[in-house]
C-alpha cells in the first residue's frame, strides 16, 4: 500500500485521487505506523516550508527516514521534495531531512513570485521516475521557492535561470511540479513510481 | 517556458451548466462533470466552476457536482461561489477542489483569506473581483453578490490588499465585458496585474482568438479565463490555442 502522508499541510485528495485512477491501493496517513507497513511513501506538500516541522512532532520523519533506509521508494511532491534537501530560505530555523545537498532558494526579483502554471521540463533520460516523459513535456506548477540544482537532478526547469524540476538518487524521487494535476504527463510519471 | 493559461469556465445553477450575458438572461448549457472532461481533453490548462445558484437550496448540489466533477479532472480545478466560511472551504476541498475562489465572502472579511491561505496554502485561494467601469471617475468599483451590490471598493486597491492577506490569484472579471464577445478590458486587467505580484486571471468578454493575445500582451495577465465560447462549439479550445500560439503567445500546446 502506498501511504500518502498528512501533516497538515494543505489538501492531498488530489493526490489520492490520481493514484485511485492509477488503479493503486493507497491511504491518506498521519500514523507513523501506517507509514512503516507502507510498501511506497509519497509526502506531497503546498505550504510553507516551516510546516515540515510538524513531520518531527508527529514522529512522521523518523518513519519516512527508516522507510528510507529500508530502500523503500519515497517520492516528495513540491514542498515535499524542497523538504529532501537540507533546508530552505523560507524558513532557515527548519531543518530538511537532508537526503539531498543543498538549500531552496527565493525565485529571484526580475520574474513574478510564485511560479504559477505550465512550463516545460527538460528531461535527463537516464531516470527511471521520468521514463517515456519527453523534453520539453508540460507540467504545472506552483511554487514561491525552488530547489537548486543539483546532481540529483533528473529534470530542470526554466524560470529566472533555471531550477530542479525532479530529483532522483537511488529509490529516492522528488518533483517540485504536480504530477497529479498534470495531465496525462503527470499520470504517467505517478504510474512510473508505482511501477518501481 | 512558463505559459500563459486558458482556462474553461463552467457557470453552475443547480447542477447544470448556464451561461448568460451581464450576469442575466441564463440558458442551459450541459452537466459540468462532461464539459469538465471534455475541456480537458481539448486542451485547457485549469477548470473553474463557479456556483452562481441564487437560490440557496439549489447550492445544496454543488458538492456532489464539485465531487463528479473532480473525479476525473487531472488539471488544475478551482470551485467559486457561495463560500463563505473556512469550514465551506474546507468541504469544497475534500470534494476535490484544488482551489477555492472567494468574492463577497473575502470582501466582508479579508482576514478569510488568511484563515483559509493559512490552512490550505495561498496557491489554494483565488481572489474574485467583478469590476465595473465608474462612469464619473476613472477607476474601476469591485461588486459583490454576483455583481449586483456595488462597495465603493476601488478594484485595484482591493486586488493589493487581497495579496496583502495571502491570496495566491486574482480572478478578475469586468461586469462590462462579460459575456458580449467584445474582447477583454484591458486596461482594467493591465491595471490590477502591474500593481500585484501575484498572477492575475483576466475574465468577461473573450470572443475570439485575437482577445486573448490582446489581454496576455497588452493587459498584462497571466491566464485568461472564458465559458460561452466554448460552450457552443463557437470556437474548439485546441483552435484557439493553436491561433493564440501562431501569433508569438507561449501556450501549453500540444498539451
Amino acid at each position: 500500500m502506498i501511504a500518502i502522508v498528512d501533516y497538515g499541510a494543505g489538501n492531498l485528495v488530489s493526490v489520492k485521487k490520481a493514484f485511485d485512477w492509477l488503479g493503486q491501493e493507497c491511504a491518506i496517513t498521519s500514523d507513523p505506523k501506517h507509514v512503516a507497513k507502507a510498501t511506497k511513501v509519497v509526502l506531497p506538500g503546498v505550504g510553507h516550508f516551516a510546516s515540515t516541522a510538524s513531520l518531527g512532532r508527529l514522529g512522521l520523519q523518523a518513519a519516512i527516514a527508516d522507510a528510507i533506509g529500508r530502500a523503500v521508494p519515497f517520492l516528495g511532491i513540491c514542498v515535499g521534495m524542497q523538504w529532501m534537501f537540507e533546508r530552505s530560505q523560507e524558513s532557515p530555523e527548519t531543518q530538511g531531512l537532508g537526503v539531498l545537498n543543498g538549500e531552496c532558494e527565493r525565485f529571484p526579483a526580475s520574474v513574478k513570485s510564485p511560479h504559477v502554471g505550465w512550463n516545460q521540463l527538460q528531461v535527463d533520460p537516464s531516470s527511471r521516475l521520468l521514463r517515456g516523459v519527453p523534453s520539453a513535456s508540460f507540467v504545472y506548477f506552483t511554487h514561491s521557492f525552488r530547489a537548486p540544482v543539483s546532481h540529483a537532478m533528473v529534470a530542470c526547469c526554466e524560470y529566472g535561470g533555471r531550477f530542479s524540476a525532479a530529483v532522483e538518487r537511488g529509490h529516492l524521487f522528488g518533483v517540485q511540479f504536480h504530477p497529479e494535476k498534470s495531465g496525462e504527463t503527470g499520470l504517467k510519471i505517478l504510474g512510473n513510481f508505482c511501477g518501481l | 517556458m512558463l505559459t500563459k493559461r486558458i482556462i474553461a469556465c463552467l457557470d453552475v445553477d443547480g447542477g447544470r451548466v448556464v451561461k448568460g450575458v451581464k450576469f442575466e438572461n441564463l440558458r442551459d448549457a450541459g452537466d459540468p462533470a462532461e464539459l469538465a472532461r471534455e475541456h480537458s481533453a481539448s486542451g485547457a490548462d485549469e477548470i473553474v466552476l463557479l456556483d452562481i445558484s441564487a437560490a440557496q437550496e439549489r447550492r445544496a448540489t454543488l458538492l456532489d457536482t464539485v465531487r463528479r466533477a473532480a473525479r476525473q479532472l487531472f488539471i488544475p480545478f478551482t470551485v467559486g461561489g457561495g463560500i463563505r466560511t473556512l469550514e465551506d472551504a474546507a468541504a469544497v476541498f475534500s470534494a476535490g477542489a484544488d482551489k477555492i475562489s472567494i468574492n463577497s465572502a473575502a470582501l466582508a472579511d479579508p482576514t478569510l483569506i488568511a484563515r483559509i491561505a493559512e490552512r490550505f496554502g495561498s496557491q489554494a485561494v483565488v481572489v474574485a473581483i467583478d469590476a465595473k467601469r465608474s462612469k464619473a471617475t476613472s477607476h474601476w468599483e469591485a461588486f459583490t453578490h454576483g455583481g449586483r451590490t456595488g462597495t465603493r471598493r476601488d478594484a485595484v486597491v482591493w486586488a493589493q490588499m487581497a495579496e496583502y492577506h495571502g491570496a495566491g490569484e486574482i480572478l478578475l472579471t469586468s461586469m462590462d465585458r462579460d459575456g458580449t464577445g467584445s474582447g477583454f478590458d484591458c486596461e482594467l486587467t493591465r491595471a490590477v496585474a502591474d500593481s500585484v505580484r501575484i498572477p492575475v486571471i483576466a475574465s468577461g468578454g473573450a470572443g475570439g482568438a485575437e482577445h486573448f493575445v490582446e489581454v496576455f500582451r497588452d493587459g498584462h495577465a497571466d491566464a485568461a479565463l472564458a465559458a460561452s465560447i466554448f460552450h457552443y462549439g463557437f470556437s474548439r479550445l485546441v483552435d484557439l490555442k493553436e491561433q493564440i500560439g501562431s501569433q508569438g503567445i507561449s501556450v501549453r500546446w500540444p498539451c
